[in-house]
């Protein structure tokens, strides 16, 4: 009988012991003996969500291909349970093994949002190992950080020997290949992470230093390591078809938050919406091959007995086999009871085929991203949506059936009016009343319109870094004046209002363009007991704000500040194939208000043809 | 936008079967409704034919006896699915044990005659092995006290439901009781068999059959709750591991009056007696 880390005493007394007993359908199990690494992948967040993510799915998957590796999982302990393991010094372990992080090689994060940032730390202490880079030992895993936020890692640098800035499927097993054989050599943690320095993508934070002005920005950034690189070149896997993909994906016990299999259909995007980071990240656009998906999809279905695929990409109606792919996904397992979920769908002509052949799509709702309200606005943040399309497109969708609909806008973007935020609840309404033009016998009840606005952030790697972003007092005021206008439209009893948390919104922003003078500020609210701070029912802004002022920190420094263009920022040594120019000119087309067409209609020059595939050399 | 393309099936259910199975080590901890979901994802990975539930949300058609407890482990738990079409009963337990971890134990795959009542229905009594855990505690006399403890003329103890709380007399709903599986099985006529369940090394424990089910339900933690209240030791929840070894039917389907009565005229069966087994067509 596998040997629990925790006795049942406290399994059955904290909320959801499964998240802590592993075991999960498809975990993969090796004799950590028998292996020369360990890698614990980590999803600093609570069990549910960490298990919904594809990417550590991926690289689980891909680790454990390696005879020589074994890699396990951990994600955040509950406070319920973070408050026992403290009391009872019991050391944080891995799923797999129930054993200690600590006796890991490697402890990668990854990097999903930044208000996870505190339960970087709760791991590391409920671990043992040190909070700083410099302090660990060869006692210690090497500690290494992935995924979007890797690309400003600034504020979280100090934590972390290396980030890896690209995708998970290219460089991890040289690095493992090179630990192993320094390993060998008895060679020591500095050793390694010199060599390491030299992989591209690798960024060794302590190998470089930051010199500031008088006003705070950047002087120089530059290396103090003769082995460490200038540029840290993004990469990037560009053979989609023969690439890593998980067949057999973990099914947990208790229900994710995605209780489903994800189907990656591509990867970038085409579109350059100004405000997206992921946008620009991923780019060029890579699609997978549709063979390779069709027997992906049937694979995992079998392997997982999930009833619901869902397909991911940042736009699905931009993959060019897309109907294909739906039809055969239809055709192919309807008669098995699965759901095939379609995010990110255009309305289209196929949008409506799809919606006509299934006899149940009224009950889940239409979603609609306009972000901004007046065609001027979206012209300004480069998204290629009018109101004659949502509009159009929601006509169509009532004519077949269905009465509910979802609005997701955003709040204090550049060049933003009172016009545009009322335009908000004045879009709402029309949609509403749109769906009264249907004679009344031929619609389906009454009409419900959910319109949710979020606080605009911006964000590195964006036209928007050099952006001023609003203060929460200027968030608040904008919400308030929108709930108020809502409540003037004709419709506004069939139209629900949500808005997202001001406070949390400004905090991101502080951690989105921030620097290495943040991290002491992060420990600060660490150990004055914040964690979970993504979670409203554990954030404490006071205890930031404290922590600020402590620090003799302005974050409105990060946030509510216009940039220079020619600025240094904490990311700049970043290369992510997109150059700054391209980003500085774009956002000067976005003061001007005018729209870039996307990748497919004319190449924009980004940058990212470097890559020397995907879109950049299509047709 | 997102659009979830909802499966739709018709319902056609051809036969039902019994699935017994067995549930140890970590899988104590997982609870009822997360057990259902497993199976229900198992079920889909093995490949059985299951039958669907019609209208806008199908969902399987299967149905479990008595739901365990978290923090129990069991040698019998029942659950009843209705099928399109089925394997024979050795190749569909092959392809469930073979869909699932080994903490999960498919023991039995059974059909059941047309117009069986379905597991939940028909639940009368439990056996169970409570164990004293390593570090806990031993209690001085054990079985004498034990014993002793069942020669009162009456237990009364105060049970909580979701709705009320009330005083009821749990000794004549304690069935039978033994201290080894040998004892425990001469006294309900049976054989213990091979046991999925934990061994602890102070080897205190007691077997006890109990009334189980919708009519009565007695769990084995408030027989234990009143055994500690008479020899005055306070009740430790977590000292004990309960271990269920099978759940019976009562045959005397009318079996009503006193308590004592209900108790004197059953005629247990264990939820496997209404199944046979399907060979090869």
């Amino acid at each position: 009988m596998r040997k629990l880390a925790l006795s049942d005493e406290i399994l059955l007394t904290i909320e959801k012991p499964a998240r802590y007993i592993g075991n999960e359908v498809n975990m993969v199990v090796k004799n950590p003996q028998e292996v020369e690494v360990r890698f614990c992948m980590c999803f600093p967040d609570v069990y549910e969500i960490g298990m919904s993510h594809l990417g550590i799915q991926i690289i689980y998957d891909m680790l454990n291909q390696r005879e020589d590796t074994y890699c396990e999982r951990v994600y955040s302990p509950w406070p319920d349970l973070d408050k026992v393991m403290r009391e009872q010094k019991i050391p944080l372990f891995a799923l797999e093994s129930q054993e200690p992080i600590k006796n890991f090689d490697f402890l990668g994060i990854t990097l999903q949002y930044e208000m996870c940032y505190t339960n970087i730390l709760q791991i590391l202490d409920l671990s043992g190992i040190p909070f700083y880079a410099i302090d660990r030992t060869v006692d210690d895993p090497i500690v290494i950080g992935g995924g979007p936020c890797a690309y400003n890692p600034e504020p979280i640098a100090d934590f972390f020997d290396i980030f890896y800035i690209g995708e998970g499927e290219t460089s991890y097993f040289e690095l493992l290949d090179l630990y192993k054989e320094v390993k060998k050599q008895g060679g020591s943690r500095k050793e390694f992470l010199e060599k390491a320095a030299q992989i591209e993508g690798m960024y060794v934070p302590q190998f470089y230093d930051v010199e500031y002005k008088e006003d705070g920005t950047l002087q120089s950034f530059h290396k103090n390591n003769p082995y460490a690189k200038d540029k840290i070149l993004k990469q990037v896997q560009m053979d989609m078809a023969d690439t890593f993909y998980p067949e057999k994906p973990l099914v947990p016990y208790i229900k994710a938050t995605q209780d489903r299999v994800v189907l990656e259909i591509q990867r970038g995007c085409i579109r350059g919406c100004r405000f997206c980071q992921a946008g620009m990240l991923y780019r060029p656009i890579r699609p997978r091959d549709i063979n390779f998906l069709k027997e992906t999809a049937r694979k995992m279905l079998k392997n997982t007995g999930h009833e619901e695929i869902s397909l991911s990409s940042l736009s699905s109606s931009d993959y060019k086999d897309l109907q294909e792919l739906v039809y055969f996904l239809i055709d192919e397992f309807r008669e098995n009871g699965v759901n095939i979920s379609l995010p990110s769908l255009r309305i289209d002509a196929f949008a409506l085929d799809v919606m006509s052949k299934v006899q149940d799509v009224r009950k889940s709702s239409l979603t609609f991203a306009p972000e901004a309200s007046s065609q001027r606005l979206r012209d300004v943040i480069n998204k290629g949506l009018t109101e004659e399309v949502i509009l159009k497109g929601a006509m169509d969708a009532f004519q077949s059936g269905w009465n509910r609909v979802k609005l997701y806008f955003m709040l204090g973007l550049p060049t933003e009016t009172w016009e545009d935020i009322e335009g908000i609840a004045i879009l709402s309404d029309k949609i509403a009343r749109e769906y009264y033009t249907i004679p009344k016998d031929q619609r389906n009840g009454k009409v419900s319109i959910v319109s949710s606005t979020s606080f605009f952030v911006p964000k590195p790697f964006t036209p928007f870094q050099w952006t001023r972003m609003s203060t929460s007092e200027e968030f608040l005021e904008k919400q308030r004046f929108l709930n108020g206008k809502m409540k003037e439209q004709l419709n506004q009893k069939s139209i629900k209002y949500n808005w997202h948390e001001a406070e949390l919104t400004m905090l991101e922003g502080v951690l989105a363009r921030g620097d290495r003078k943040l991290s002491k500020v992060i420990l600060e609210v660490y150990q004055q007991g914040c964690m979970f701070d993504s979670w409203s029912e554990f954030f404490r802004y006071d205890v930031w704000m404290d922590a600020f002022s402590k620090y003799n920190i302005d974050p409105l420094f990060y946030t509510a500040r216009e940039r220079e263009e020619d600025e240094i920022f904490p990311w700049d040594f970043i290369d992510i194939g997109v150059s700054k120019k391209f980003l500085w000119l774009e956002y000067q087309k976005a003061k001007e208000e005018k729209v870039t067409p996307n990748c497919r209609q004319k190449c924009a020059g980004c940058g990212a043809k470097v890559f020397g595939g995907g879109v950049c050399f299509e047709g | 936008m997102l659009v979830v393309v909802r499966k739709y099936l018709e319902e056609v259910s051809v036969l039902k079967v019994r699935v017994k199975f067995s549930k140890t080590g970590s899988m104590k901890f997982i609870g009822h409704l997360d057990v259902m979901r497993y199976f229900q994802k198992a079920i889909r990975r093995s490949g059985i034919d299951i039958a669907y539930s019609q209208g806008f949300n199908p969902h399987q058609l299967i149905s479990f006896a008595a739901p365990l407890g978290v923090g129990l482990t069991s040698d019998s738990e029942y659950m009843d699915m209705e099928l399109r079409s089925s394997f024979s009963s050795e190749e569909a337990m092959d392809r469930l044990n073979a869909a699932m971890n080994d903490e999960i134990r498919v023991e039995s795959y059974l059909e059941l005659e047309e117009g069986s009542k379905n597991a939940m229905s028909i639940v009368a009594a439990a056996d169970y092995c409570v164990s004293l855990k390593d570090g806990y505690p031993l209690v001085e006399d054990f079985q004498v006290k034990f014993d002793k403890f069942l020669t009162q003329p009456e237990i009364i103890m105060l049970k909580k439901t979701k709705k009320s709380e009330k005083e009821i007399n749990i000794k004549p709903y304690i069935y039978h009781i033994g201290f080894t599986a040998e004892e425990f099985g001469n006294k309900i006529n049976q054989n213990i068999g091979k046991t999925v369940a934990e061994q602890y090394e102070n080897g205190q424990k007691v077997y006890m059959q109990i009334a189980t089910g919708s009519v009565v339900n007695i769990k084995p933690e408030l027989v234990m709750e009143a055994f500690c209240q008479y020899i005055q030791i306070p009740f430790q929840p977590f000292a004990y591991q309960i271990h269920r070894m099978e759940v019976y039917a009562d045959l005397q389907e009318d079996n009503k009056g006193t308590p004592e009565e209900y108790g004197k005229n059953r005629k247990l069966v264990s939820l496997e007696y209404f199944g046979h087994t399907i060979g090869y067509y």
